[in-house]
């Protein structure tokens, strides 16, 4: 019995470490390892292990060790600024320009270009977001786009056709005001539509009024068209005062949770991604019916629908040991059969412009073909090709606060962002010209 | 004076030298070499990734005139001025209530040290629920009283939306911080159990009240116990990141109200990719922390007293 202990101690030891071991795939010999760091987790890693795998069992040159990696961003610079960066790393698309500027990425141009990669294979704005200063820095993985989500149950109850969302901001005000319900106290209950809800995308209401974020030459936060939207923004507070807005707001649960506004029919319309049917197909009460149509823009007029295309992106991090061979990955990643079965697996739609005839018969998300179409629209944008980005989003999330709460008036809350990021734009194309020649030549070198 | 050292005064000197050799090293690899490396970065245009370029007191010329950082800067002390005497005066307090002979002392002093133990990011997410202002304990806790006020007076009042309004945020990241009294108070009691006893002995002799021993004996014994409990605590209300880092999700709070110096260092460094410019924020933050321990120092040298000195 003295003994018993100790050997119980050993034997459960053993038995963690080899069971551990047996999970861990034997690389056959004489294969060139690479290896892949991506962000994704949970069943997104999961759709890109099975490729990784495919990709594995179809050569046997090279092998793929894809490990899921929190706070990428941080890792990834450290890595590449330590020497010792991994051979592909999966981005998203909204970094690119910082990376590429700081010449922290392998520019992919030439491989591409022996591999017959060309930018008509993609939905336009796809290759167009892997692009930055003339160059070529990822390729596509798996992408997105946003559109109006809305619950058809209570457009249905509240005497609404539940198959028309709708068409114009004004339209939307309209289902809004008839779907507010307070309690008996006055304090809201439910909404037809809250722009804070879920509030990531702060910075690009002005895009649905006409407005833009950049230029091309300087920051435009102060434009009339986004003017307009928190002129738009603005009127919340006033219609719904806004200790009533905040604390209707702390009463929501977490997005991915059954206490999710959305799915407790809390709000009634969101801003939302394809993932969102993932979401809904976990945590949303059975039987939940939901549609997907353009986010509308202010001016009904408006030829064509508005909406933020995102992708997450595949690169060579510069200094990766094995470059040709992590190209071969991401260009058998970019290849129609594996790019749908990741796209498949992670619920989202093809950056390919080209998609098997099953691919839509297939797809779980019912609504996928509608996120596709709008990403196609000729006035889908993306998020400016800017190193800034980071420092727009938080302030742009500031100036929203400020007139949410009503502490600020739109015109003074963008102007003061305005200011601050122009001179941070200005400075940035000061440092910018120290490096850009030596760079521009280093990345045109055959 | 002038004397050379004997063979066997250098051997002393190599064996003190080789057992001091772990920290030196430490000190010399992991504070010094960053230090100096920092103090050269905050006058480069930095990013990691890229050379760096020296452009000599630009980033101290921007800091100045940065009004976000003027902002962090302000959060940051306000919340040291409440945050340090509120948690001195309560783990005081605390010490001393459970310093008396009551019964199952043991237990509650356990009880209040415990939440001490707690990792930082539970706390923030504890209290990020706790603060809610919809569904929150505290306000369910407020409600009923300020529903009587507002019946006896006619008021309106209604508890606040903690961490959304930019008027309480802080004071809810102050109320969070009380969470953490347990170390002090442990300090405190150790303290308090070494004030000699017959220094009350001949006070109660004398007549002396409660209150004049706590003033006279207890107080001055403990000086240098409060002396090191409050720098301790004022460098960790200068270094505040974890629990508003949670809190916000990685933003500033409304109107930025929960955007301290450390936050803001960190935004620079890893998120903005100025790493120049967070060097100048650090080494901005460890002069304010240096100037302000160089301050506790003179007062305590006329206010700590230290028995037998």
């Amino acid at each position: 019995m003295k003994n018993l202990l100790p050997r119980l101690f050993w034997i459960a030891a053993f038995s963690l470490l080899f069971s551990s071991c047996g999970g861990v795939p034997e690389i056959p010999p004489g294969r060139t390892v690479i290896r892949y760091w991506d962000k994704w987790s949970g069943w997104e890693a999961e759709a890109m292990r099975a490729v990784v795998d495919d990709f594995n069992r179809s050569q046997d040159r090279i092998w793929v060790e894809f490990s899921s990696t929190s706070h990428i961003n941080r890792k990834l610079m450290l890595s590449i600024g330590g020497g010792v960066p991994p051979d592909v790393a999966g981005l998203f698309g909204n970094t690119l320009a910082v990376y590429a500027e700081n010449n922290a990425l392998t520019p992919l141009d030439r491989m591409a270009r022996e591999a017959g990669i060309h930018g008509e294979d993609y939905v336009p704005i796809f290759w167009d977001i892997c692009h930055h200063l003339g160059h070529l820095w990822a390729l596509p993985s798996s992408p997105a786009c946003l559109g109006l989500v809305w619950n058809k149950r209570i457009f249905r109850e509240n005497g609404l056709d539940p198959e028309r969302p709708p068409a114009s901001i004004r339209e939307l005000e309209q289902i809004n005001d008839r779907l507010v319900r307070r309690d008996a106290q006055g304090r809201l209950q439910s909404i037809g539509h809250l722009p804070s809800e879920p509030g990531w995308w702060p910075a690009i209401w002005g895009w649905w009024f006409g407005g833009d974020l950049w230029d091309g030459k300087r920051i435009t936060l102060n434009s009339p068209g986004n003017l307009a939207a928190m002129d738009w923004i603005a009127t919340y507070p006033r219609r719904f005062q806004s200790r009533d807005l905040l604390s209707f707001r702390d009463g929501f649960g977490n997005f991915a949770s059954p206490q999710n506004a959305f799915f407790t029919g809390r709000v009634a319309m969101v801003l939302q991604g394809p993932w969102i049917h993932t979401f809904i197909e976990k945590y949303a009460p059975p039987g939940f019916e939901w549609g997907v149509a353009a986010f509308p823009a202010a001016d009904p007029a408006t030829p064509a629908p508005i909406t933020l295309v995102e992708t997450d992106v595949l690169v060579i991090p510069a200094g990766a040991r094995h470059p040709r061979e992590a190209f071969a990955f991401i260009r058998y990643v970019n290849e129609r059969a594996a790019m749908e079965k990741l796209c498949l697996g992670q619920r989202k739609f093809s950056p390919l412009r080209k998609v098997s005839s099953d691919f839509f018969q297939k797809h779980p998300n019912p609504h996928i073909r509608t996120f596709l179409d709008l990403a196609k629209s000729p006035l889908a944008k993306h998020v400016p090709p800017l190193t800034l980005w980071a420092m727009m989003e938080s302030d742009m999330k500031q100036a929203f606060g400020k007139v949410w709460s009503g502490a600020a008036q739109p015109q003074a809350a963008l102007e003061e962002v305005q200011q601050h990021l122009q001179a941070e734009y200005e400075n940035h194309q000061r440092r910018w010209s120290r490096l850009a020649d030596t760079l521009q030549r280093q990345w045109d070198a055959p | 004076m002038g004397r050379t050292m004997s063979a066997a005064d250098l051997r002393r000197l190599g064996t003190g030298f080789m057992f001091i050799a772990p920290w030196l090293v430490g000190f010399l690899a992991l504070s010094l070499y960053p230090f100096l490396s920092s103090l050269y970065l905050s006058t480069c245009d930095y990013s990691v990734l890229a050379p760096a370029v020296w452009i000599g007191p630009e980033n101290y010329t921007a800091l100045s005139r940065d009004p976000i950082f003027w902002k962090a800067a302000g959060n940051t002390v306000l919340f040291a001025m409440v945050s340090v005497p509120l948690g001195l005066v309560l783990s005081f307090c605390l010490a001393l209530l459970l310093n008396a002979e009551i019964p199952a002392r043991g237990f509650f002093r356990t009880v209040f040290f415990l939440p001490s133990l707690m990792p930082l990011v539970c706390l923030a997410v504890l209290w990020l629920w706790l603060l809610n202002g919809d569904l929150g304990l505290v306000n369910a806790c407020l409600r009923p009283g300020l529903q009587t006020l507002n019946d006896l007076f006619g008021w309106h009042l209604s508890p606040p939306n903690w961490l959304q309004d930019p008027r309480f945020a802080l004071a809810g990241l102050v109320l969070t911080g009380i969470w953490g009294v347990g170390h002090p108070m442990v300090i405190f009691l150790a303290g308090l159990q070494e004030v000699p006893r017959h220094l009350y002995e001949s006070a109660d002799i004398d007549g002396a009240s409660r209150w004049q021993k706590l003033r006279h004996i207890t107080l001055p014994m403990l000086s240098p116990v409060i002396y090191f409990n409050g720098i301790m605590a004022l460098i960790g209300c200068f270094q505040v990141f974890a629990v508003p880092y949670v809190m916000t999700e990685g933003g500033d709070g409304p109107e930025r109200s929960l955007l301290f110096l450390a936050t803001y260092l960190y935004q620079h460094a890893f998120e903005y990719w100025n790493m120049g410019y967070a060097c100048a924020i650090g080494l901005f933050l460890f002069a304010l922390i240096l100037g302000l321990t160089l301050v506790a120092s003179r007062i305590s040298s006329r206010h700590v007293h230290y028995e037998g000195a």
